[in-house]
């Protein structure tokens, strides 16, 4: 397992391209779901139904670049956290299933919806993704994407919902 | 009183009423972020781990006990002893914070059983770390899924955000025809629409065909629009819907203020109050998009694998083995889904080299069965039974795919490994065409075996 990344600063990872409905089963698959749930156990699990060499291949930062509807299906939060302890940065798609879309802001891995990037990123080429600027590089190429809201950013610069949450009962 | 910015007098679609009403707003626009709080907050065998999340927050209590409804479903009776454990952790967490409602192993579904023990209501917000959460539409509530750590900071505080969606509009004209059933509605719906076809929006059915449909049929299509990337789904509430709910009520004393029959009230006293608490959408209402379905014109449907958008009629495919046939879930595992197969498969035996495992969605659904004698007569055709719960249907247990093995399936997903080893093949239909092909070995209409 790799841990995760620091997503609150720009970084670089390589690019891992999928398809269209990517469903959170294959991501991480149910006859886990009741049995592994820290970061240490989940992590080794990442994609194992889609790219069983995934967990191996991955290293801190890397980005995977998908279609429509990532994360489609179960509401497990696994599928966010399994990535994240990877060592993905980022998932930039088309569009996300809802629940995997708030799971992963949650959880600080970012979720980002650009097309632009989706059409041009390489497969298995760096790229750097900038959560402040607002933008994805690849080769002298700037792909710009809606910014998130200063209340998510803070969320993510917090250490994720629970750390914020944490933060905000101790404050009452 | 009307609040500054809110305009009152827009017609509003059912989700800005139900979560203008949740986050205590005269009106709420689409778009709009608002802090809700859900009259129930739903979790099932992943209660433990969410407990463990909460325990972070050094909280002694969490601050909504009564409003907590805990079922045991998903993993049922214990396949494994972490299983066993992790059920041993959601009993002690109950019993510890006195949570408002507790279902046990064996007594079915959470979506299920929420809606027969009438915990949930019209116009309530529910809020569940399931996927399917939006069932409970059916009984005119917004129900939406959120991940784990969302239901332990619910737990926590009492409110969650949520972005007030845009609607789709879905018209229900005619009636369905002989072997047609709403899962055959709904995989028309996605086929059409596609597994996207309603991302982060409210799915809200209207229509004349609705008073015609069964509260099982209503229960099943709102079900399955989680698996159009629906945030919530909805069916107009009519007096079928107060009338099942206020019957339920009666027999069940001891709910909080409100939300249950006050000593000596008739069930039509009850029924009038729930119908006081339904939510309509206004006419004039802005939707995203609106659509009208003929019920008359769709066929029994099959999603063949791995999406469940990939959706052809059942009489187009070529000829398909099956190694095993499934019958439950909260898509289809109710009373009218076991009468459906009884149909197609008393007094006949399943086909050589095929095997069928049905799960009842609840334990009254199974009592229900047992009484009428379907149970034996379905026992004689060879098929075999599971504890009422979610079944194999996430591949944990009670029937899970080898390679290379084929499952035509009354459930929601078809996904690549749902059911077990990711050589597997899942097909998707109603519990109709499921029995049919379970008595034929290969996947056919129910006329081909009946008729």
């Amino acid at each position: 397992m790799n841990g995760p990344v620091d997503v609150a600063r720009p970084f670089r990872g390589r690019v891992f391209r999928y398809g269209d409905h990517v469903n959170t089963d294959v991501i991480f698959p149910g006859r886990y779901t009741y049995t592994k749930s820290s970061p240490e156990e989940v992590a080794p699990h990442a994609l194992e139904d889609l790219d069983p060499t995934f967990a191996e291949r991955v290293r801190p930062g890397d980005v995977i670049v998908a279609g429509w509807n990532w994360g489609c299906g179960s509401s497990r939060e696994q599928a966010a956290v399994c990535l994240r302890y990877a060592g993905v940065g980022a998932v930039v798609a088309r569009s996300f299933g809802r629940i995997f879309y708030r799971n992963a802001l949650n959880n600080g891995l970012l979720a980002i919806v650009c097309p632009e990037a989706v059409d041009a990123l390489e497969e298995g080429a760096e790229a750097e993704v900038d959560l402040d600027g607002s933008v994805i590089r690849q080769g002298g190429t700037n792909f710009g994407f809606a910014p998130f809201s200063p209340a998510v950013r803070s969320m993510i610069a917090a250490g994720g919902l629970i750390e914020q949450a944490k933060r905000r009962l101790a404050a009452g | 009183m009307t609040e500054v910015g809110r305009p009152a007098d827009m017609a509003r679609t059912f989700a800005q009423k139900a979560l203008a009403q949740a986050s205590g707003h005269e009106s709420v626009a689409v778009g709009e972020i608002v802090d809700a709080r859900p009259d129930i907050a739903l979790s099932h065998d992943n209660t433990a781990p969410i407990a463990e999340i909460w325990r972070q927050f050094g909280q002694d209590r969490v601050v909504i006990p009564e409003r907590m409804a805990v079922t045991l479903d998903h993993a049922v009776p214990a396949p494994t002893v972490r299983h066993a454990q992790n059920h041993t952790e959601v009993r002690a967490f109950v019993a510890e914070q006195g949570i408002g409602h507790f279902f046990e192993v064996g007594r079915g579904i959470c979506h299920q059983v929420l809606s027969e023990e009438a915990v949930v209501l019209p116009g309530d917000l529910i809020l569940g770390s399931d996927s399917h959460t939006p069932h409970f539409g059916w009984l005119g509530a917004f129900g939406a899924g959120v991940g784990r750590s969302e239901m332990a900071v619910l737990w926590a505080t009492g409110e969650l955000w949520l972005r007030v969606p845009e609607s789709i509009r879905i018209r229900l004209e005619g009636a369905l025809g002989e072997w047609v059933t709403t899962k055959d509605v709904a995989l028309t719906l996605i086929g059409d629409l596609g597994a996207d076809g309603a991302l982060y929006r409210s799915v809200e059915f209207e229509g004349p065909a609705i008073a015609g449909l069964s509260l099982d049929s209503r229960a099943a299509l709102v079900n399955m629009m989680a698996e159009m990337g629906a945030k919530n789904a909805y069916m107009a509430p009519d007096e079928d819907v107060f009338r099942y709910l206020a019957g339920r009520l009666l027999t069940r004393p001891g709910r909080r203020k409100g939300r249950g029959a006050e000593p000596g009230e008739t069930s039509g006293e009850v029924a009038g109050r729930l119908r006081e608490r339904a939510l309509y959408p206004d006419a004039g209402a802005e939707y995203a998009a609106e659509h009208i379905l003929d019920l008359s014109s769709v066929q029994p449907q099959v999603a063949r694998p791995h999406q469940v958008d990939d959706t052809a009629g059942v009489s187009e495919l070529e000829s398909v083995r099956v190694d095993q046939a499934f019958i439950g879930t909260c898509t289809n595992g109710r009373l009218e889904d076991l009468g459906a197969v009884h149909r197609v498969m008393a007094g006949r035996r399943l086909a050589r080299g095929t095997r069928m495992v049905i799960v009842p969605a609840s334990s009254e659904v199974w009592n229900e069965a047992l009484s009428r004698g379907w149970v034996a007569d379905l026992a004689a055709s060879g098929a075999v039974f599971g504890t009422p719960g979610c079944g194999p249907c996430m591949g944990n247990h009670l029937g899970v795919l080898a390679p290379g093995e084929v499952c035509i399936s009354s459930a929601n997903r078809n996904f690549q490994g749902r059911m077990g080893d990711r050589g597997a093949e899942i097909y998707l239909a109603s519990p109709a065409v499921v029995a049919a092909s379970a008595i034929a070995g290969r996947i056919v209409h129910p006329r081909e075996v009946v008729e």
